[in-house]
């Protein structure tokens, strides 16, 4: 008897979730792990930063201002306010990570509910939220943060909001596509002809194919958003001195590439690896989940 | 065919008004009063009303939008708040000098991007086309900005080879076509290729594939062409697309040029933008934003136009 139990018993057992062979497959996928585990450490340590005995990122001294790199006490050298660069690269981390991600965020659930409304209600609530989109399309992306920030001021709130904004357009337009083809599939009809409300199908039938490939999607958007919020600080228009974030750090250091070009470009450098990273897993979570642009 | 051409030119109307109605919310939607950095600190509320009328603030916002527009069709788009100089006009000079940079990125981008792209499309799974996958994502990846106080440490701090600021000799501000304003060139226009020679490489790159992958041209080779042959019917189907990410991508090295200005001092639109962004000059904020976005909207419908016309199986009606 057990014998037969087990042989029925296992093929069930072995039967795998859709997540467990997305997971199965990115494993499988070398670059895309190290940079996963890359991202984690720089989030790690950007989270924990207080308690890595790291020299305090906010004390300066002109008497030590823009050591090099290798510096006794100094590994990374200091910046041109004489500040432990090493600490002010991990805390800078915070900021910068929190402003990148965070617009994403937000975009990917504003972005998605406009989409499904859009592409599951179609007729003239389509048109009208479609048509709305069209018009941010129209801007270039860097320009349209630049502007949307340039008028609000400079500010993390208002960083946020600006980029938010610049990312709506585009995770609607793909949540619309994905949802309007969704829609039409047999089985949505089956169930609305079976009585189903809007809502339940919607919930039930609809969210778990679309939101694959808008996750995958709004991942793709994160190095850009990254390198966004980084470059408004950079052009005086998000973080405020004295706090450490990569892009404002490499606009005071500017000044520094003639006596220490080195640590100067330091921060970038943090902005390229994270923003690589994300980019490589994203390509990896692409191909995991098979999804096709 | 002409139905369609006709449609698409009306439909960039709402899409222009739109835009116009961002530019314009712009001002309003900035915290504090927009004539704050005009008014005499001693001004009688006389002589503030009299400004407000003057800039036109004392109307109701949609007659406020109404004027706006109407005059920037005619060209006018308001005077400068901190220079008093026509807005119209300083754009202009900018836009000019945007456009070199534009050009001369695209020119360097975009064929590199095409050619990186087919070879690695064409030699699948090679490790040709795996060094250009890494260098399409670094390129993708790289923040501009950065790579260009990059190029600026070691080619012209290290090495000294070009100059690392402005757009010609003694910081001039007029752009000419010599050898002494090219070498100002060169930087930033390098950088300012990186990002588009990336996209167009990865876009390029995973079409060749697809079509390399598609029945016909098994056909192709069984009737007997050799590789020349096929490569040119791949060519004619990649192109559409191709260009299609070609003309966006210029779309965005006009508008993504600003943080390239400000690391190499380009007298162009960038600069113009933090100048206004940072003497509160919203007029000329608002028109510097409405010209470039306009331009993005113009490029857009050129690269739609000329897909339809270059591709025979988009039959829009």
């Amino acid at each position: 008897m057990a014998v037969i139990t087990e042989s029925i018993a296992a093929p069930v057992e072995r039967t795998q979730g859709y997540w467990s062979g997305v997971a199965r497959r990115f494993r499988r996928d070398p670059v895309a792990v190290g940079c996963a585990v890359l991202l984690l450490l720089l989030i790690l340590a950007a989270i924990f930063a207080p308690y890595l005995g790291l020299a305090d990122p906010y004390a300066g001294s002109m008497a030590r201002r823009l050591r090099r790199i290798g510096t006794p006490g100094f590994p990374l050298g200091t910046d041109e306010l004489g500040r432990d660069m090493l600490a002010r690269l991990v805390y800078g981390g915070r900021l910068t990570l929190f402003l990148g991600i965070t617009p994403v965020v937000a975009a990917f659930c504003i972005g998605t509910v406009l989409g499904l409304v859009a592409g599951y209600v179609g007729g003239r609530t389509n048109t009208v939220i479609m048509r709305l989109v069209d018009v941010f399309f129209a801007f270039p992306s860097v320009l349209l943060a630049i502007a949307i920030s340039g008028a609000l001021g400079a500010g993390i709130v208002n960083s946020l909001v600006s980029l938010t904004i610049v990312f709506v357009p585009p995770i609607t337009r793909v949540a619309e596509s994905v949802t309007a083809s969704v829609r039409s599939l047999d089985y949505v009809d089956a169930a609305r002809a079976s009585g189903a409300g809007a809502f339940t199908i919607v919930r039930v039938h609809v969210l778990g194919n679309v939101l694959g490939p808008i996750f995958v999607y709004a991942t793709s958007l994160t190095s850009v958003s990254m390198i966004l919020a980084a470059g408004l600080s950079f052009l005086g228009l998000g973080v405020k001195p004295p706090e450490p974030e990569w892009g404002l750090m490499l606009n005071t250091l500017r000044t520094a590439i003639y006596i220490n070009p080195w640590v100067a470009a330091l921060p970038g450098l943090m902005i390229f690896v994270t923003s690589l990273c994300l980019n490589l897993v994203s390509d990896g979570l692409r191909s995991a989940m098979n999804v096709r642009d | 065919m002409l139905a369609y051409l006709l449609r698409r030119l009306v439909y960039v109307v709402p899409v222009a008004l739109g835009v116009s109605l961002i530019c314009f919310m712009l001002v309003h939607i900035a915290p504090g009063d927009p004539l704050v950095a005009v008014m005499p600190l001693d001004a009688t509320a006389e002589q503030e009303a009299e400004m407000r009328a003057a800039y036109g603030f004392d109307k109701p916002l949609p007659v406020q939008f109404g004027l706006w527009v109407a005059k920037a069709a005619t060209g006018d788009l308001g005077r400068s708040i901190s220079t008093g100089r026509p807005v119209a006009g300083e754009v202009m000079t900018a836009v000019g000098n945007t456009l070199v940079l534009a050009a001369a990125a695209s020119l360097i981008g975009f064929p590199l991007g095409l050619l990186c792209g087919f070879v690695a499309g064409y030699f699948r799974d090679t490790g040709v086309d795996r060094a250009v996958t890494a260098l399409a994502i670094t390129g993708v990846s790289v923040p501009n900005y950065w790579l260009g106080m990059v190029l600026v440490i070691v080619f012209s701090v290290t090495l000294g080879w070009l100059p690392a600021m402005g757009a010609g000799p003694g910081g001039s501000r007029d752009w000419g076509w010599d050898a002494e304003h090219l070498r100002y060139l060169v930087l930033p226009a390098v950088t300012l290729a990186v990002v588009p020679m990336g996209i167009v490489a990865r876009t390029v790159r995973a079409l060749v594939g697809d079509i390399l992958s598609q029945e016909f041209v098994q056909a192709l080779y069984a009737k007997g062409l050799m590789h020349g042959g096929v490569l040119r019917h791949v060519v004619r189907n990649a192109a559409p697309t191709a260009l299609a990410v070609m003309g966006l991508q210029l779309g965005y090295l006009l508008g993504g040029s600003i943080l390239i200005e400000t690391v190499f001092n380009w007298p162009g639109t960038g600069f113009l933008l933090s100048n206004a962004i940072f003497q509160r000059d919203l007029p000329l904020l608002q028109g510097t934003i409405l010209v470039l976005a306009l331009f993005f909207v113009a490029v857009n419908l050129l690269v739609d136009l000329a897909q339809t016309v270059i591709d025979p199986r988009i039959k829009r009606t």
